[in-house]
């Protein structure tokens, strides 16, 4: 099997040290393309077809969370081969590592806490008001992707593609494929989309039962409880994905694009990792603080609705101004049957400037909080058994987020591009404050990240 | 019955007016050259905009809408 393109590897490089590097990506890359090729399946016929030009993407990501949360290193490897007959060949490997810490979903407290770890094995101790961190979180995740378009005829176009991605506790696996139909010229397109993924869940210890409580470290019951908040040991989740999009030039220097995005998921939807604290609602010394019964704190495993329905409307445009520059924005409208809506809205500018270029980004997310997110359950709610689903991630809290960013990109040659971003990603959320006690903690701590890349296209 | 059949009318009709509408905008193929440059294809740089789609998949509640929203990963 051949995926050696001649033309695009031997091109002469600018600088003796470029020209070493760029060998070296070189020789590891096609490598790179053909295992991926074999991993996926993708024939020695359509490999074969060796009259096209392969275009490399390398690119690693650093993001690193304040306060010592969580910092994620992501290397990816994008290879694509474009065909003289039009067809395009795609591979991308994926790979991340997650150290740090995570919140756990239970509210600070004016006494210190002892959580169970979510493998059953061992325990952690988060001080008096401070944010409950799950510090144990970590995991190496690897991504495979292939997909393959041709056109059909003058007017048609296909898409077909695969996708499998394994790390530690969480498998996915993927088909996807689209028809795109021109019109006007090619002017106009429509587009349609189909995905289908697969997901299994398999954390150590089990899954935890919606609403079970976190067994207490320590107490001679420990097992039999830990048992008992157990449901099985994997569990799945499937995700069907559909999206109808138009694309229109509108003249010579614009284009615009609509995307109708639906989504499906079923299954299990639980984060396994976030639990809830119960508060103790009764009025006394104790109001506003841990609700404890046999002398131990109460602690709930989350329980979500075993299926979601999102509806998404996109909107994008392109626009190049007469020096070079380019202006891009979107919009992005999320509704879900949580009760989420949301809003995005991403704008960038290229600012050419000769053979480089700087591009600042501004985005700006808000979204509204599911139904089932409640920050804490009363002692009142849980004795009472009233609440059969329940949520204190924050990612489904009211919330608002900026990203602010710059890119410098520097053109090595036609083919060859050298760029490295930057960027500050703010997060704050808000809700219910809590009463007595609790309301003198911080409830909503905000979060920031940095992001940074550097990436090299030969 | 009726309706299925109103609706279908509708839609058809709304397509054709669309693409009707679409075919007085637009340009002829050799007034391409801006629009053919690499940073103004809608996804010009796919691998920044996966990053992109995963950290913000992972960190908050909405993905997708550019293409599929998806899973493929334990982080939410």
């Amino acid at each position: 099997m051949q995926l050696i393109n001649s033309k695009s590897i031997n091109e002469s490089a600018n600088s003796p040290a470029t020209k070493k590097a760029s060998q070296s990506f070189k020789k590891i890359a096609p490598a790179l393309a053909a295992a991926s090729c074999s991993l996926l399946g993708i024939t020695d016929a359509i490999a074969q077809e060796d009259n096209g030009e392969w275009k490399f993407d390398v690119a690693t990501l650093i993001y690193a969370e304040s306060d010592s949360r969580v910092i994620a290193a992501e290397p990816v490897f994008n290879a694509t081969k474009t065909y003289t007959d039009g067809e395009v060949l795609n591979v991308k490997l994926v790979f991340d590592t997650l150290t740090g810490a995570s919140p756990n979903g239970a509210t600070p407290s004016n006494t210190a806490q002892t959580f169970t770890r979510p493998s059953g094995n061992g325990q952690y101790i988060v001080d008096p008001n401070e944010s409950p961190l799950d510090d144990t979180f970590k995991d190496t995740r690897g991504a495979l992707s292939g997909t393959w378009t041709a056109p059909i005829d003058r007017d048609w176009e296909y898409t077909v593609g695969a996708y499998g991605s394994k790390e530690y506790d969480y498998l996915s696996l993927g088909l996807n494929g689209g028809l795109k139909r021109y019109f006007n010229q090619k002017n106009t397109a429509l587009n349609f989309g189909l995905a289908f993924s697969a997901d299994t869940i398999e954390p150590e210890g089990g899954n935890p039962l919606g609403l079970a409580r976190m067994a207490t470290p320590g107490t001679a019951s420990f097992d039999a409880d830990y048992d008992a908040s157990r449901a099985d040991s994997s569990d799945n989740k499937t995700i069907i994905d559909a999206i109808f999009g138009v694309t229109q030039v509108i003249n010579t220097k614009t284009i615009m694009q609509f995307n109708y995005g639906l989504s499906l998921s079923d299954g299990y939807l639980n984060d396994p990792f976030k639990v809830l604290s119960v508060i103790d609602s009764s009025l006394g010394p104790n109001y506003g603080g841990n609700y404890q019964d046999g002398g131990n704190n109460v602690y709930l495993y989350e329980s979500r609705p075993d299926s979601r329905m999102k509806h998404t409307l996109f909107w994008q445009t392109k626009y190049a101004l007469d020096n070079g520059d380019v202006i891009d924005g979107s919009y992005r409208f999320m509704l879900d049957d949580w009760g989420i809506t949301s809003h995005t809205l991403d704008f960038r500018y290229r600012w050419q400037l000769g053979d480089s270029y700087l591009e600042p980004h501004l985005r700006y997310y808000m979204q509204s909080e599911a139904d089932f997110y409640k920050r804490y359950l009363t002692s009142d709610e849980y004795t009472a058994n009233s609440i059969k689903e329940a949520s204190s991630d924050e990612r489904l809290s009211d919330m608002s987020a900026y990203t602010i960013g710059l890119k410098y990109g520097y053109k090595l040659s036609k083919t060859k591009e050298f760029n490295v971003r930057a960027e500050y990603y703010m997060q704050s959320h808000s809700g219910d404050n809590g009463f007595g006690q609790l309301a003198s903690q911080d409830l909503y701590p905000d979060s920031n990240a940095i992001i940074f890349q550097v990436g090299y296209s030969f | 019955m009726k309706f299925k059949y109103i609706a279908r009318s509708t839609s058809c009709l709304a397509i054709a007016l669309a693409l009707s509408a679409c075919s007085n905008i637009g340009i002829k193929p050799w007034e391409r050259d801006t629009l053919s440059r690499p940073e103004m294809q809608l996804i010009h740089d796919a691998v920044e905009a996966g990053l992109d789609d995963h950290i913000y998949f992972s960190k908050e509640a909405s993905s997708g809408g550019r293409s599929f929203g998806g899973g493929g990963c334990g982080c939410n």
